[in-house]
């Protein structure tokens, strides 16, 4: 007889409640494997999201008991020590159905960060070249693989007090814009990073760094952001 | 109980850094209360100044101190981290987090004990 592991399951919107499922245990066995065999053995109508399944796309996280996860990326074995699993939608984002959450806020604010970049040049310019090795590249660098699966968004208690705090993600990114020495409104980025809302809001309390798949550390690009208005307005030009 | 995404020791710098500030934004007014009595003339403020020998005041002058002293460290935290670049291992200073509670803990102790 094989083993089972008893899934609470989020069903339902924002209005809702828990079903239990038994699945069937299994070697090596991610989280969104789970939520697939419930899927495809016990309730088709069971929603939730995913594509790569490898870790690259960042679309099948979740809330699995209690943290924010990439589901395909986490092994049943490690999480489920209690034998049992809870699997919500992510927290901080509206609820659709089941595990599914709507991600329009976080990539509206992602664009209110002012995440776009702007070159000086066109495409007749000669390449302008940047040293990988400059202080602002590496700082860019260590903050360029975010690939907006929003787990830090989740994981941040900034966002869930204050709906117009931008979060982790977009001010991350606005980190890497401000210190890329070909983009053309490193000023206008600055300025929106100061908006309310923006890099101020930040408790540091790190959550995002904590639980960034990736290893990222917005906390760390926040600061940085802190820091660079500082000057800014110390300079005068803020 | 602490939620299960906010188990770090950067949350719990968070809150000692919260919780001290509002017990000194508690505490301040009292004191400011206790010093006006000095306008009401000496025996007012002899009064008010008999109360502090009281046992529970002594404990509360302990934690007072505790709160200062943390704040003070948490604040220290908070702008290292956000005044100073972060290089390396150890950057995010959670390694001030546990030791500055220990010696916010052991300097109001040590005040009370008359050694500092």
């Amino acid at each position: 007889m094989t083993d089972t592991i008893p899934v609470r399951v989020w069903r339902g919107g924002d209005a809702g409640a828990f079903q239990t499922f038994d699945v069937a245990l299994r070697d090596n066995q991610t989280v969104l494997d789970i939520v697939t065999d419930i899927q495809r053995r016990q309730d088709p109508t069971l929603s939730y999201r995913f594509a790569c399944r490898v870790g690259v796309c960042g679309s099948c996280a979740m809330t699995v008991n209690g943290v924010p996860r990439w589901t395909c990326r986490t092994h049943v074995a490690k999480v489920a020590a209690e034998g049992v699993l809870t699997l919500e939608p992510l927290r901080n984002l509206p609820r659709l159905k089941d595990l599914a959450v709507d991600m329009t806020p976080f990539f509206d604010k992602w664009q209110k960060a002012g995440g776009t970049f702007e070159g000086r040049k066109t495409r007749d310019d000669a390449v302008d070249p940047v040293k990988p090795g400059s202080r602002a590249r590496k700082a860019a660098d260590a903050a360029i693989e975010c690939i907006n699966c929003a787990v830090c968004y989740a994981a941040c208690d900034v966002v869930d007090w204050d709906p117009d705090y931008l979060g982790p993600a977009a001010l991350n990114r606005v980190w890497t814009l401000v210190n890329d020495r070909r983009h053309a409104r490193r000023s206008d980025t600055l300025d929106k990073a100061a908006q309310s809302g923006g890099c101020g809001s930040c408790h540091s309390q790190g959550a995002c760094m904590r639980h960034c798949p990736v290893g990222l550390s917005p906390t760390e690009s926040i600061a940085g952001l802190k820091r660079a208005l500082l000057f800014s307005l110390l300079g005068g030009r803020l | 109980m602490i939620a299960r995404h906010r188990r770090d020791r950067a949350y719990l710098a968070f809150l000692g850094h919260r919780i001290s500030g509002i017990g000194l934004a508690v505490f301040l007014p009292l004191h400011f209360i206790v010093l006006a009595e000095v306008l009401s003339g000496e025996a007012a403020l002899d009064s008010v100044l008999a109360f502090t020998a009281h046992p529970v005041v002594k404990a509360m002058e302990w934690l007072l101190l505790v709160l200062v002293c943390a704040h003070l460290i948490f604040g220290l935290r908070l702008l290292m981290l956000e005044l100073r670049p972060w290089r390396g291992r150890g950057a995010d200073r959670r390694g001030w987090i546990l030791p500055g509670l220990i010696l916010a803990l052991a300097v109001g102790t040590l005040a009370m004990l008359g050694v500092v």
